[in-house]
């Protein structure tokens, strides 16, 4: 079969998809809460304690060793995680050793992949590596976008990633989760070492679901690792690495918060929008990323909750220093912490008992018993694209090209007032348009834009206008707005020339398919 | 070898800037070659900017290269309008943008100047959102945050940007170089509406009747009505001096201000926090100022981090007789607007002033008094000027005069 000649339908989004994805059939998204799931969870074979060692040893010499102890073989899936960020060394050894064991075609199925993650390209190219199935960022979204992979991308959320590995619709072969401190049995948390990230939420799903587990660290301890965020009950080898990622490069010694004008203007708007809405009450909960705009804006929330003498239940991090000094000084109760992003993060999750880790499960997955993710009363995002039905695009930019990866992004939407702080042109680029590039999240879940020259709320939300009519807030109709950075920009920007390919699925939170990504025409 | 000339700027660094090269050849007619951040976008775009450019330029035969990193078509315009000139500085014609409406509105003598936001002259960038942040002036700057090297291609961007951009009702300003050199910037900024021009390190009222009289002959060439304001700058010992005589040497001057950083130099001592150095300087010019019958305005406060320390130099500078001040951050917007907001007591008193004095305009007295009072007609004007700030300041409501914001 030729590369992506699949058949394309029309989904309910009106989007282009594939209706089969690397082999396996695909369903098109349906709508916001209109697909039902059927079946039985997935499950890994029956272990024994009869094939593990009693002394709890589970130590081997190197990567490789785990490797092909661990059955690797050609096609497989190896997943790996990224709280080590863009100081990551473990997937790049993990696929240099797949290397040299001969192993071919494999999928890659990171949780979310940086720039540091750029050799994988070379193993593309060298057939180690069939395939990507996680976030493609920088220069891994540009080669997917030129058609330089073999297999299709596929762009889940954290929470549809938890989903497809639970559902069964991607399995996983050979889980390698980075652990900043681990013992030989396996247990293993991100709270202490070199490394030090705070939790490893992301591989949960991994050490549950996975046929065989790693745990690679450059800190191995005596048994008990505590508190044991991954369990070594689920672990078949744990190995050790001289470091296993650049410290500088895992969480910042201070996160910077934005030194743009327009964007901290941005960020107040944003958060005397959230007063005046009557969101910022007493046992209210948010959720802000560590995106410059996002942690101006928590650093004047948190000023306006002083004044106002508010507290919040909790907040949801991404934290950071700032959410860290919130915890603190008693303006929150609670930080439910998917990923910390600097040093006082990581201090705070090991020393407060009220600064909590969480996972996917928890927070996003959305085939379970309910998730943390619509019980917050505001959210704030980014977005490279916004379209004037408040539809959003997170993944490509309006050239075309895969940038960036989903995140927790599909999955935040569903709180009950979604943000999206976002200047109104980059460069020359506007980021209100007419139709979004890529489809990631439908308008009907996005609720408000705050751009620097104005404010514009979904028409649906009758509410949040009328919360705010009285306010002097600069509350304007997305298409003004787009319409005055026209003018500035010189125009409706033109469309990228695609090609035929599909050279990615965007998968909606439940599993569905709400757009694809073609691939790009060569420049002339 | 052609004629060749290079403008902007390039590398990984740049953004919403470009880098174009022309060199002029003798036959062949235009080609371009185009690297750009947004081609899949705007590459059409700039190519028909180029070529219109070219055109309006009267130039038929180039070869131009585009390193472009998202500059704005007025940037674009600029750059090549540059370049070429660069190439040949004997091409007169201009590649003028067409002006926005948002470019036309006017300014008045005595409008609030509390703060003026400054806007390097090559920096595109800072410019396009920076009405948005709500000063009441912006500062279009050739001089000092211009390398001495792109003088010429500053001037572009700023005509442009006078053309183009939405100041959203900001005074617009453009500071031109030291005299006599900045002499040579006026006919680039004159014809496109700068509601002020600003004079820097003025020390001679030659200066100002020097500008003021080719700011007038360029405005009658151009058959525009609109005055042009002007605003020395004093930087030196000397200026101090004579600041009356700069205030007043001509009757387009609306506000008199300072520069401090190169008048400590000149006096031979360094800027303090305190400011106790200039403390006879400042003084002087409000006091020259206020002679004169314009707006003593003090100089930037350029530690951008600090917001406490700015609300102090403020408060100092409102104490001591000024009516605003400079910004070189649009942070600093809003802390200025606070520090120049007036007092409680303060409004409380100039309330009281203007009802009096509306009283008897209506009943026809020629004597403002307050019980057994009699105000002075400067103190009626200055308490009028506190109540229109305290409006604008919104601590008074607009109709205060039917009971509005009355504490009962």
């Amino acid at each position: 079969m030729p590369k992506g000649s699949t058949e394309l339908v029309k989904n309910a989004a009106g989007r282009m998809v594939p209706t089969e994805i690397n082999g396996k059939d695909a369903t098109p998204y349906k709508g916001v809460g209109a697909h039902r799931p059927t079946g039985n969870r997935a499950a890994p074979a029956i272990a024994t304690v009869i094939d593990y060692p009693d002394c709890g040893d589970k130590t081997v010499p190197d990567i490789k060793t785990a490797l092909k102890e661990a059955g690797v073989r050609d096609g497989m899936t190896i997943s790996t995680h990224h709280h080590l960020r863009n100081g990551d060394f473990v997937a790049n050894a993990v696929f240099d050793a797949a290397a040299e064991l001969g192993v071919k075609d494999l999928m890659w199925f990171p949780s979310a992949s940086f720039p540091c993650h750029a050799p994988i390209i070379d193993h593309m190219k060298n057939g180690v590596v069939h395939h990507i199935e996680g976030s493609m960022n920088g220069p891994l979204g540009a080669f997917c976008s030129a058609g330089g992979m073999q297999g299709m991308g596929v762009l889940r959320s954290h929470g549809g990633r938890y989903q497809a590995v639970q559902d069964g619709d991607v399995h996983v072969d050979i889980a390698v989760i980075a652990a900043p401190t681990a013992d030989p049995f396996g247990n293993a948390h991100g709270l202490t070492g070199p490394a030090a990230c705070g939790l490893l939420g992301f591989a949960l799903a991994d050490s549950q679901y996975a046929d065989r587990v790693i745990v690679v660290t450059d800190n191995l301890i005596e048994f008990p690792c505590i508190p044991w965020q991954i369990q070594g009950n689920n672990v078949d080898f744990v190995t050790t690495m001289d470091a296993i990622g650049d410290a500088s490069k895992i969480v910042s010694g201070t996160t910077q918060i934005t030194k743009s004008p327009d964007r901290m203007r941005i960020a107040e708007m944003t958060a005397h929008f959230v007063r005046e809405a009557g969101i910022m009450e007493n046992g209210f909960s948010f959720q802000g990323g560590a995106g410059g705009t996002s942690l101006a804006f928590a650093i004047y929330l948190m000023e306006m909750m002083r004044e106002a003498g508010v507290k919040a239940r909790f907040v949801r991090g991404g934290s950071t220093q700032y959410l860290t000094a919130m915890l603190e000084e008693g303006l929150t109760d609670y930080i439910l912490d998917g990923q910390t992003f600097d040093l006082e993060g990581v201090r705070s999750m090991r020393e407060n008992p009220n600064h909590v880790n969480t996972s996917p499960f928890t927070s996003y997955n959305y085939h379970g018993k309910g998730n943390f993710a619509s019980m917050l009363d505001c959210v704030v995002l980014g977005a490279t694209e916004v379209d004037v039905n408040f539809n959003a695009n997170v993944v490509t930019h309006s050239d075309g090209k895969l940038l960036h990866g989903i995140g927790g992004w599909q999955n935040c939407l569903f709180s009950k007032c979604t943000i999206l702080p976002i200047p109104s042109f980059r460069d020359r680029i506007p980021v209100l348009v007419d139709e979004v590039t890529t489809l990631c999240g439908p308008g009907e879940l996005i609720d408000v834009i705050v751009t620097e020259r104005g404010i514009a709320i979904n028409p649906r939300r009758e509410d949040l206008l009328s919360a705010v009519s009285g306010s002097d807030l600069p509350i304007r109709t997305i298409e003004e707005i787009k319409a005055e950075v026209e003018t500035i920009v010189g125009g409706v920007p033109a469309k990228p020339s695609f090609g035929e390919r599909v050279v990615a699925a965007i998968k909606w939170v439940d599993g569905t398919v709400i757009d694809s990504v073609r691939q790009l025409e060569p420049a002339k | 070898m052609n004629p060749t000339g290079q403008a902007g700027r390039r590398g990984d660094k740049v953004r919403s800037d470009c880098w174009i090269s022309v060199e002029l050849t003798s036959s062949g007619g235009v080609s371009i070659s185009l690297k750009s951040r947004v081609e899949a976008m705007y590459g059409a775009a700039i190519r028909e900017t180029v070529e219109k450019g070219l055109a309006a330029l009267g130039i038929e035969h180039a070869t131009v290269k585009i390193d472009d990193a998202g500059a704005l078509p007025f940037v674009i315009a600029a750059r090549l309008e540059a370049a070429v000139k660069r190439a040949n500085p004997e091409v007169d014609a201009e590649f003028l943008p067409a002006a926005q409406p948002w470019s036309t509105y006017g300014t008045t003598r005595d409008r609030f100047r509390r703060s003026r936001l400054y806007l390097p002259g090559d920096q595109s960038k800072l410019m396009v959102n920076a009405g948005l942040h709500g000063p009441d002036a912006v500062i279009l700057d050739l001089e000092d945050s211009v390398a001495p090297a792109e003088k010429d291609a500053a001037r572009y961007v700023v005509r442009n940007a006078l053309r183009t951009i939405d100041f959203q009702g900001a005074e617009r300003m453009v500071r031109i170089n030291q005299i006599p050199a900045g002499l040579d910037d006026l006919p680039y900024v004159v014809p496109h509406n700068p509601h002020v021009i600003l004079i820097p390190k003025c020390e001679d009222p030659g200066h100002v009747t020097a500008v003021d009289e080719r700011v007038r002959t360029i405005l009658e060439e151009r058959k525009i009505s609109s005055p042009v304001y002007l605003m020395p700058i004093v930087e030196s010992a000397l200026g101090c001096w004579r600041a009356y005589e700069i205030a007043t040497a001509s009757d387009l001057v609306v506000a008199l201000t300072i520069g401090l950083e190169d008048y400590t130099a000149d006096i031979g001592t360094q800027r303090t926090n305190e400011g106790r150095e200039s403390f006879w300087a400042r003084s002087q010019v409000v006091n020259a100022a206020r002679a004169a019958g314009v707006q003593p305005i003090d100089t930037v406060f350029s530690d951008v981090t600090d917001m406490d320390g700015l609300m102090e130099s403020v408060l100092e500078a409102k104490a001591l007789g000024f009516d605003g001040k400079g910004c070189i951050h649009p942070r600093q917007i809003e802390v200025i607007h606070r520090g120049f907001t007036p007092a409680e007591a303060e409004i409380e008193k100039a309330r009281r002033i203007v009802v009096a004095f509306d009283e008897a305009e209506t009943r026809g007295l020629g004597v403002v008094s307050l019980g057994s009072k009699m105000i002075d007609p400067p103190v009626v004007k200055r308490a009028l000027r506190t109540v229109t700030l305290a409006v604008r300041s919104g601590v008074l409501p607009e109709n205060w005069r039917e009971g509005g914001g009355e504490d009962a």
